[in-house]
């Protein structure tokens, strides 16, 4: 028994110490120096640094940027995941019927844009949204409508980036819920139908419930991959126009590493992270109560 | 074995190419980063035991790559430094003050540069960077609109200012206007408040001033010009292309920097050629102030390599590769001697600059200035938009410097108190 | 028979154009970087180059010095990789099959911890790192990428079923506890191994937001780095930027097509319950 002891100790201990010390730790720090007011000054000489309690968070609750970057974020999460789920279930559904050497075909073709890398596919549709040159609105025009300006007007900023949000994950819930699709037995299906059901309410009274913990796991996975919208704005558009695109991340960073008002940054990203708790675990909360998880 | 060592020295960033001379890093940015790589040869020629490490960094990055450097302890030993930098990096501790190097310099001599350009360098009475290249705003106009206004040129006060602007925009189309003045950009508005005698703030640097008379009249000029029609309420984003809309009369004045003398050369349609110019600002009673910009060489206060760097700054400020790098980059040079070059002094547009760059004062030398300027940019959009009115702008915009500043105060209090 | 065959063909066409959505951008990145200077900045935009060549990958090799960003990506990467392997299987191997203290209670803050967004550590991260002067290095950018807890997850779920038989009867042979794990686990794990240095390369040659923290120094930029620093220069030179792109892109998503099973494997394995 001691020997297992040993040697469970020394297998699980390199990963556990570099997690608690390069995870675990600057957490914790993270908190603490969320309570000081560590900035440019303090970089410069320690004793420049005060505690301040909870001043940089009530100094953020009366920062206009930080309510909008908090207001795009949402935005952002409240239109793009049910988007991107919507998406993902539709692709799983149309390959869940399709002819098996078409599926693995498609199924590739469909998650490609999951793995790139982010930067670069950024830089792509940076152009692809350009106003004159960009292909999708020579689409529109040849459609008969009138070109947007997609990264300068402060309207279409945010839905362009959701648009590029969604094109790069759909491919990812798609696998999960043709996982899911696929477990859902034959019979079921077969005996809504004789009992009448048309396509649509199959839908609703087989394929949803039957994908209800899915669902769950890809609508906490992908909400909680929104939340941290950082990168999009960073490449596509720095936050702008007029700071239509400044997420939460975003205001962190440039509050962070810009500025170096590192303890407001951390209050930041602490309240971040209480977001994505809440929402996560009102979720959980959600699907218990309706059976689900 | 041999693997875990190399994977050790991959790791750490063990990287070595040494061939005797001495490295000095030098940090450059855009434009001039791209073109001193070209100046830098020379250089090495004349000094065999210095070899000079180039790092190009795009303008959007450079500021918070400087601050990361200076927290990672990892600065280069010279770097060029936009104007606003130098208080936040003095504040810092991070560079180096070069009065008694630079008192016994042949090449680097003070009295040479100009007043204000020079002057922004010098933070509690000490110096911490040569000038490198100087920047100022001045306008950029269609002389054949003011001409035919009834101006021969323009006048040097802000009553005679206003009254060609009207005439100009009398006469002009219904959707023309008489100055751009893009309202995501705060310089036309700083230089307007530098034009006023008193300071943008107050208490050695510890309060915003933007209640002060002075300040209320410039502030009330600008939005005056939006209020009267004369400007359009328009971004630099919406209006992308100036000099296209330059060329077509869309608005008769531009407040701009020297890299548009290049830029218009280029963009402007031939037959429009002849029909621009520059001139100095007007100030309230007569020719006025403007914003000292630029760029200037710091050497860093951990650098080992003093010495050499200070050779190189040396060698990039000889009037004669002054010249040479306005040739390759439009940027004025910050010393007089170097203006007295025909290839300066015969330049018609450059003429306006020259005379500028001897009126021109610095934004406040405090390490906070970057944000109260993008603060004194945000909160006027908003005024300008109507959003607020004129007053509550100027309280608005003392409160959030007052805010800004108040680390600066405790600091200053602890500091005296000791 | 016919509404089947009709409902089919519309499933099809439906599955080309989505198709068609998730693939257009990265075959018009390809185009692109196959045209001349300055022809994608036409109006109407076209879609195919006139007449395909290099020069765009030609001026990105000559004058953005890519090879070398090319070559710290591939660097940091690997060693990422290499460390995952050795940090989470190790540990992966404990959590299922090693009984020690307090095993399954760590174990179930590991999960918990999993709701913790990276970002948040970031900047106490810096500082820390600051101190014992990993800023600007590699190690630096791989330090918090070193050991992961959906790696340890991974590792665990598959090592679950290696038979406690097996193991037993090594031990009873003398067979230390380093032996078996080096002759009997590792070989057992081995699918689930190629899925994780597949996910930890992919992530690793994707991260973009630590390594742009981090790396002060141009020269150790990874390629996301580089990409972004470029395409803030060069907005305008389209050809150039796509180039680049495909330079970035091409290798991730070759390492995917050849062992996309052991992709989906891992996806599916951190998602679905046994």
């Amino acid at each position: 028994m001691s020997r297992y002891s040993a040697a469970g100790w020394a297998f699980a201990a390199p990963a556990m110490v570099m997690l608690s010390l390069f995870f675990f730790v600057p957490v914790l720090l993270a908190f603490a120096l969320s309570l000081t007011d560590f900035d440019l000054y303090a970089l410069a000489n320690m004793d420049d640094l005060r505690f301040i309690g909870l001043g940089n968070y009530a100094e953020l609750l009366q920062t206009p940027l930080f309510w909008k970057a908090l207001g795009n974020t949402f935005y952002f999460v409240v239109v793009g995941v049910p988007l991107s789920i919507a998406l993902s279930l539709g692709a799983a559904l149309l390959l869940n019927g399709a002819a098996s050497r078409l599926v693995g075909l498609f199924r590739t073709a469909l998650f490609a844009p999951v793995v790139t890398t982010l930067v670069a596919v950024a830089v792509i549709w940076r152009y692809l949204l350009h106003t004159r040159y960009g292909m999708l609105n020579y689409g529109l025009e040849r459609l008969g409508i009138d070109p947007v300006d997609w990264l300068g007007d402060p309207n279409w900023a945010m839905p362009a980036i959701i648009l590029f949000a969604v094109w790069k994950n759909f491919g990812y819930n798609m696998v999960i819920l043709l996982a899911g699709l696929q477990t859902i037995p034959n019979d079921l299906y077969e005996a809504a139908r004789i009992d009448g059901a048309n396509a649509w309410q199959r839908f609703l009274h087989v394929t949803l419930p039957g994908l209800g913990p899915m669902l769950l796991l890809v609508s906490i996975l992908t909400m909680a991959g929104y939340f941290q919208l950082f990168a999009e704005p960073y490449v596509m558009t720095q936050g702008g126009p007029v700071e239509s695109t400044v997420s939460v991340l975003y205001f962190m960073y440039e509050q962070g590493f810009k500025w170096w008002n590192l303890g407001f940054a951390s209050a930041v990203a602490f309240i971040l992270f209480v977001i994505m708790f809440a929402i996560t675990a009102v979720q959980y909360r959600f699907a218990k109560a309706r059976g689900v998880a | 074995m041999r693997l875990f060592f190399l994977v050790f020295l991959l790791l750490f960033g063990c990287t070595g190419r040494d061939d005797g001379r001495e490295v000095v890093k030098f940090w450059a940015m855009g434009r001039e980063g791209e073109v001193v790589a070209e100046l830098i040869p020379e250089f090495e020629r004349l000094h065999p035991g210095i070899r000079v490490e180039l790092q190009q960094i795009p303008w959007s990055a450079a500021h918070e790559k400087l601050l990361t450097a200076y927290a990672g302890q990892v600065t280069p030993d010279i770097a060029q430094l936009g104007s606003s930098w130098v208080p936040e990096l003095v504040a810092l501790g991070a560079l180096e003050p070069i009065d008694k190097i630079a008192a016994g310099s042949q090449t680097v001599r003070a009295e040479d540069y100009f007043t204000g350009i020079w002057g922004g360098n010098v933070i509690n009475g000490r110096t911490w960077g040569v000038p490198w290249y100087a920047d100022t705003r001045i306008l950029f106009y269609r002389s054949d609109l003011l001409r035919q206004a009834g101006f021969a040129q323009v006048p040097d006060n802000w009553a005679g200012w206003l009254q060609a602007m009207r005439a100009i925009k009398q006469r002009g189309a219904a959707r023309d206007y008489a100055i751009f003045l893009p309202i995501n950009e705060y310089e036309p508005l700083l230089a307007f408040a530098l034009q006023q005698p008193e300071p943008l703030l107050r208490g050695g640097g510890r309060y915003g001033n933007f209640t002060s008379p002075g300040f209320t009249r410039a502030s009330e000029f600008y939005f005056d010009m939006f209020r009267q029609g004369l400007a359009p309420r328009a971004t630099n984003t919406q209006i992308s292309n100036i000099h296209d809309e330059f060329a077509k009369g869309h608005f008769a004045f531009i407040i701009t920097g020297p890299w548009n003398i290049g830029e218009f050369k280029r963009r402007m349609p031939a037959e429009r050629q002849d029909d621009w110019m520059t001139a100095p600002l007007p100030g309230p009673t007569g020719p006025g102030a403007s914003i000292a910009g630029g760029s200037s060489l710091g050497v860093f206060a951990r650098s080992k390599r003093k010495a050499s760097a200070w050779k190189l700054i040396e060698y990039l400020s000889q009037p004669k590769v002054q010249l040479r790098f306005f040739e390759l980059t439009g940027d004025l040079p910050p010393r007089r001697s170097a203006w007295n070059a025909p290839l300066l002094a015969d330049d018609r547009y450059a003429t306006a600059f020259r005379d500028q760059l001897e009126r021109t004062r610095a934004p406040p030398a405090v390490p906070e200035w970057e944000r109260i300027g993008q603060q004194i940019r945000i909160v006027s959009e908003r005024a300008v938009a109507g959003q607020i009115s004129p007053a509550q702008f100027r309280a608005t915009l003392n409160a959030d410097t007052d805010a800004m500043l108040e680390k600066r105060r405790w600091k200053l209090a602890r500091e005296a108190s000791q | 028979m016919r509404s089947a065959r009709s409902a089919q063909l519309v499933r099809v066409l439906l599955l080309v154009l989505l198709a068609g959505f998730a693939l257009f951008p990265l075959l018009w990145m390809v185009s692109v970087s196959l045209m001349a200077p300055g022809e994608a900045s036409q109006f109407p935009p076209p879609l195919l180059p006139d007449a395909p060549g290099f020069s765009a990958y030609r001026a990105l090799f000559a004058t953005t010095g890519i090879a070398a960003y090319f070559i710290n990506s591939l660097i940091v990467a690997t060693l990422g990789t290499m460390l995952s392997l050795a940090f989470n299987a190790t540990a992966g191997y404990a959590f299922a099959k090693l009984r020690f203290r307090g095993r399954d209670r760590i174990f179930q803050l590991l999960l918990a911890a999993l709701v913790i967004p990276g970002q948040v550590a970031m900047l106490p991260l810096f500082l820390m790192l600051k101190e014992i002067g990993l800023i600007n290095s590699f190690a630096g950018v791989l330090v918090p990428v070193t050991a992961s807890i959906f790696g340890i997850f991974l590792v665990r779920q598959y090592a679950l079923s290696i038979p406690d038989e097996l193991l037993e009867a090594a031990r009873i042979d003398g067979a230390s506890e380093g032996r078996i794990f080096l002759q009997i686990v590792v070989p057992a794990l081995t699918p689930i191994l190629v899925t994780l240095a597949l996910f930890t390369f992919l992530g690793v040659w994707n991260d973009f937001m630590w390594p742009l923290i981090i790396l002060t120094d141009q020269d150790k930029y990874t390629l996301p780095v580089a990409l972004a620093a470029l395409s803030r220069e060069h907005v305008q030179d389209n050809e150039l930027m796509m180039a680049g792109s495909v330079l970035t892109i091409l290798p991730v998503l070759l390492l995917f097509l050849v062992l996309q099973r052991y992709y989906m494997q891992g996806l599916l394995a951190g998602s679905v319950k046994g």
